[in-house]
Formats: structure tokens, sequence, C-alpha cells
């Protein structure tokens, strides 16, 4: 075989597997959408579950992850962007950061499902949180911390030199200048980074089962005072999220519709994922453009 | 605060610095005292099955059955450690040439596709939640091996499958990236030589780019090792070592996940499971210290 028509069966097959990954793609997020989407209604959306009657929504779980969501973000930004700032501009180079380095990476590859497991260890039974909404807003804390720290110091590292140091030579101190010149130039990449972890939260489930819990208590959605048991934004109450949920209609569903349910739930989640996604690419761009003289 | 006194007093200017200095160390350092407790809270749990429950090392390594109520409890776990590494190895087969074409198209091929077409492609892939992965592999990969192949459809070739598409974005992004920093004189000496695409790319592209390739790989195996979930819902969950592939297996993420609500805080079932969750852990610091050996590799 000439080396010419190597080169061609080669290029044919490299083409044809990349078409095969995008097909692939095509195909299951098509298959998600066309298998949930005819099950989504109002009243999947609000309703709560049902245990062996057909007709269950997903109502708490679906609130139970976005606030679930906001409250991890609420710990997770101010603790991700104050590490990834000491990491880029206090720590010094040498034997102790290239450790704290070592040691972020570590974190970073821990499987989730042990974050959970030290999670039910330490919050859940030692600081005796209970499997509640705070228990496992602080296990997706751990588990997203190196990501935002990541994030914080690559949008750090983008601020062009010049002007840090012309904020220094202006005598303003070294944390306002971060506060004021760097914070904001780095902040599209910081965002959209956010918003990135934020879809990586709302589909997290191995990390929040055994901290968040597997169930949840009867809300009343008229009552919003945090410290009453049945309001739904009491954080010290067991919350099952919508990720947690698919798992488990999957595992030991009894009621007849478990099927349609878990793909009805799997479309939603992966809708809402899919909106981040754009939403943080959108964002980007659009303060990009808006911060940067480029058009 | 008084923006005007601000000039005039010197003092607040070194509390603010202060202040900054202060935050962030409290930052990293919450993150230093987590991982550590986090390790120790593991290690300790998962070491008491041996200090306290006087179980031997060796026989819950090397051990084929797992029967913990059984007279006596036996915890041998070397099913659920033969299933997560053929799980993850399997995948990482799977994933790795489909990941390379990939990147080799993006790069070599049509940039163009590549950056407005592959790239977002890749990206939704490692979007999606690992739930969602598992709900798939349930509702189509299962029942299609069912009926392809003499068995249940779950198993380890299903739960490799699913892992494959989890670990595919990883190791595609990282071989793009690897393809993308190779200095241009190598190909272009390559191509003035008059050698085709494809030869340059097999003798000069992939000898030079392995180290990156495999750090990537080893990434993708490691997220593949320690995903649970996914796994979870298509192996089947029987704790043996299977005769084929496509006979219902477990790993040691689908145990933990199985069992650990089932027992009771304390006791010798419950402290074994801490050690699959040791060993677990021990397999993550053997991962990041190979990719650590590999990027050394790659700098020469």
């Amino acid at each position: 075989m000439s080396a010419k028509t190597a080169d061609k069966i080669a290029t044919g097959i490299i083409i044809f597997i990349t078409g095969l990954i995008a097909l692939a793609l095509i195909g299951l997020l098509g298959y998600i959408l066309f298998r949930g989407m005819g099950h989504i209604s109002w009243h999947f959306l609000t309703s709560p579950p049902e245990t062996i009657r057909k007709g269950g929504g997903i109502g708490p779980q679906l609130f139970n992850s976005l606030f679930l969501l906001v409250l991890t973000m609420v710990i997770t930004v101010p603790i991700g962007i104050g590490a990834g700032i000491y990491m880029s501009e206090y720590a010094k180079a040498g034997k102790i950061t290239s450790t704290i380095r070592l040691i972020v990476e570590v974190l970073s590859s821990f499987p989730s499902i042990i974050v959970g497991l030290f999670g039910l260890l330490v919050i859940v039974n030692k600081f005796n949180f209970g499997f509640s909404l705070l228990s496992g807003a602080l296990a997706l804390t751990i588990f997203n911390l190196p990501l935002m720290v990541r994030i914080t110091e690559q949008g750090l590292r983008s601020v062009p030199l010049a002007q840090k140091e012309a904020s220094l030579a202006l005598g303003i101190s070294k944390w306002k200048t971060i506060r004021s010149v760097q914070l904001p130039i780095a902040l599209p990449i910081v965002l959209s980074g956010s918003i990135l972890a934020a879809g990586r939260i709302f589909g997290e489930a191995a990390a929040l089962l055994f901290t968040a819990g597997m169930s949840t208590p009867r809300l009343d959605f008229s009552d919003w005072n945090p410290l009453h048991s049945d309001s739904p934004l009491n954080p010290m109450r067991p919350a099952e999220t919508l990720a947690v949920h698919i798992w488990k209609i999957n595992s030991e569903g009894l009621a007849p519709d478990a099927t349609q349910i878990a793909a009805g739930a799997s479309a939603v989640l992966i809708i809402t994922v899919l909106l981040f996604n754009l939403g943080a690419r959108a964002l980007g761009r659009y303060m990009h453009n808006k911060f940067t003289a480029s058009k | 605060m008084k923006k005007s006194n601000d000039r005039e007093v010197a003092t607040p200017h070194l509390a603010e610095e202060w202040v900054g200095k202060v935050y962030t160390f409290i930052c990293i350092l919450f993150l230093i005292i987590t991982i550590f407790s986090m390790v120790y809270f593991v290690a300790s749990k998962g070491l008491s099955t041996f200090l306290v429950n006087g179980v031997n090392v060796k026989d819950l390594l090397t051990g084929l059955k797992w029967k913990p109520d059984g007279e006596p409890p036996m915890f041998g776990a070397l099913p659920f450690i033969f299933g997560s590494f053929s799980t993850s190895i399997l995948a990482a087969i799977i994933a790795a040439p489909l990941g390379f074409c990939a990147a080799v198209f993006m790069i070599e091929l049509s940039p163009k596709i590549g950056r407005t077409f592959m790239q977002p492609v890749i990206e939704l892939l490692a979007g999606i939640p690992s739930v969602v992965y598992g709900f798939v592999g349930l509702s189509v990969v299962v029942p299609l091996f069912r009926d392809i192949f003499p068995g249940q459809g779950v198993g380890i070739a299903a739960g490799a499958l699913v892992l494959a598409f989890m670990i595919l974005p990883t190791i595609t992004t990282i071989a793009t990236d690897a393809l993308a920093s190779l200095p241009a004189g190598l190909k272009e000496g390559s191509y003035a030589l008059g050698a085709t695409r494809w030869q340059t790319i097999y003798r000069i592209v992939l000898p030079t780019t392995l180290p990156a390739q495999m750090t990537g790989i080893v990434l993708g195996i490691a997220r593949a090792f320690g995903e649970a979930l996914a796994v979870q819902m298509v192996i089947g969950n029987a704790p043996h070592i299977p005769h084929s592939l496509f006979q219902s297996a477990s790993t040691l993420t689908s145990a933990i996940t199985l069992s650990m609500g089932n027992t009771a805080m304390g006791s010798v079932q419950n402290n074994a499971l801490w050690s699959l969750a040791l060993i677990l852990m021990m397999m993550t610091f053997v991962f990041v210290f190979i990719i650590r050996w590999l990027e050394g590799r790659k700098k020469l």
C-alpha cells in the first residue's frame, strides 16, 4: 500500500470516528429530550412525588436543587476567591507553595463519593448537622473549592501586569489593588467559571446521598420562615435533590411510571445544565466586550 | 468608610493590607485543614477494620467472598477491586483512541469545524451529570447488550461503555491541548521531507505528545475509578468476580453506595465499607503521583 493510500484511509477513519462522537452526543441529547419532553408539564414540575401511585412530580426536588445551589455558591465563592487570590498574589514561590498546590490538586481529584463520606462522618455526625441542606452545601463546597481556586487564579493571571503595577505605583495598597483593579478585570473569567461550577453542583449526586439525604419532608410552600421545620427555606431539613431523585427512582422506584419520571427529570436536569453552559458563554462574551475595547 | 480621610491617614491603609492578607490566608488554611482532616478521618475509620475488628489486611485485599452478614462474616474485597480496575481501564481503552482521533481532527484536519462544532460538543459531553449517563446506560446500553450478548446486559462491559463516554471529554481536551502546543517546526520538517499527513501524525505527532496523552488517559482512569452512581446503575451489583464482561459485577464505589446507608456506624460491616473508601482514596493518591510523574517527563 502506498503512503498516499494509507494517508487517505487514515484520514477517512479519523473523520468517521469524529463524526461518530458528534453523532453519539446528538443521539444522547436527542434521546433524553425526546423521552423526557413529553412528560414535562407544569404539574410535573410543581407537584410532589408519589411513592406507589402514578402521576408524581418533581416539585420539591427541583426546589431543593436550586436552593442547594444558591447555598453552596454563597459559601464557595468567597472562600474560593480568597484562596485563589492567596495562591496567585500572596503565595511566594517555594516548597510550601508547591506543597499547597499539590494539596489542591489532590483535593480536586478526590472522587465525589469520598467527599460525601467525609461529609457523613464529620459534618452530619460529628458536627451534628444531620442530613440537611447545610450539610449538603458544605460537602459540595469542599468538592468545588479546588475548581473555584483554579478559576480565580486563571482570572487573575489574565490581568495585564502593567495595570497592576500602575495601581501599585499610585501608592494604592496591594489588597485595594486586588479588589478594585485586578478582580474587576478578572471578573468575566471568574464569573463564567463559577457558572460552570454551578452546573456541576446541579448535577452532582454521589456527594449528596449521605449528606443532604435521600428524602424530603412534606413542605409547606406558603411558609417562608427559615426557622420553621416544614418551611422550604429551612437549611436544617433533609433535602433530596433532582439528581439524587433520578438515581433513587432508577434503583428503587416503585411508582408504575418511574421510567417516565426519570426521563422527565433527566430532561429537566440536562436543560438546566445546558442553560448554565450557554449562560456562562454568553455572559463571558458580553462582559469581555463591555470591559475591553474589542468589538 | 469615609473616602476623604483615606489620603490623610496612613493607618487604615496598613489595616486594609492586613485584612487582605489574613482573609486570604484563612481561606487557604480552610482548604488545607479540610483535606488533612479528610485523609485522617477516612483513614482512621478504614483502618479500624483491621485494628479494632481484627480483620486481616491480606484477607480483605485478596479474599474472594464478600459476606458481611455471614457466619463468620467474610470481607474479601477483591471482586470490588477487580471490578473497579477492569471497568475504568476498559473505559480508557475505548475512550483513548476516540479522544485521540477527535483531537487530531480538531487540530490537524479541520480546525474550523473543530473550533465551532467539535469543541462545544465535547464541552457539552463534559457537562452532562453522571446520573443522566447512568439513566441512559440503564435504558439504552443495558437492553442493547441483553439482546446481543448472553446474560442480563448489566456488567463490566455496560459500565465501561458508560464510563468511556464520561471520560472522553477529559481525554480529548488534554490531547487537543498537547497537539496544539506542538512546535510547528517539527511538523513542517516532516512535511518538507515529503511525508504524508498520516505519516507525520503517527511518526512525529503521536510519539512527541505521548506523555501528555498518557496524562489525559490516567486522568480519565482516575475519574472513572471514582465514579459512583452511573456505574452502580448499570453494573448489576453482584459481589463476585464475573466470568464474562456481560455478567453482573461490582465496584468499590457501587458497594459503598449501596451498603453505606444500611449498616450501623461503628459496626464491623460499616467499618469494612470505610476500608473500601480508604482503598479508593489511596488509589487517588497513586493516580495523582502518576500524573505528576508524567507531567515531569513532558517538560524534558
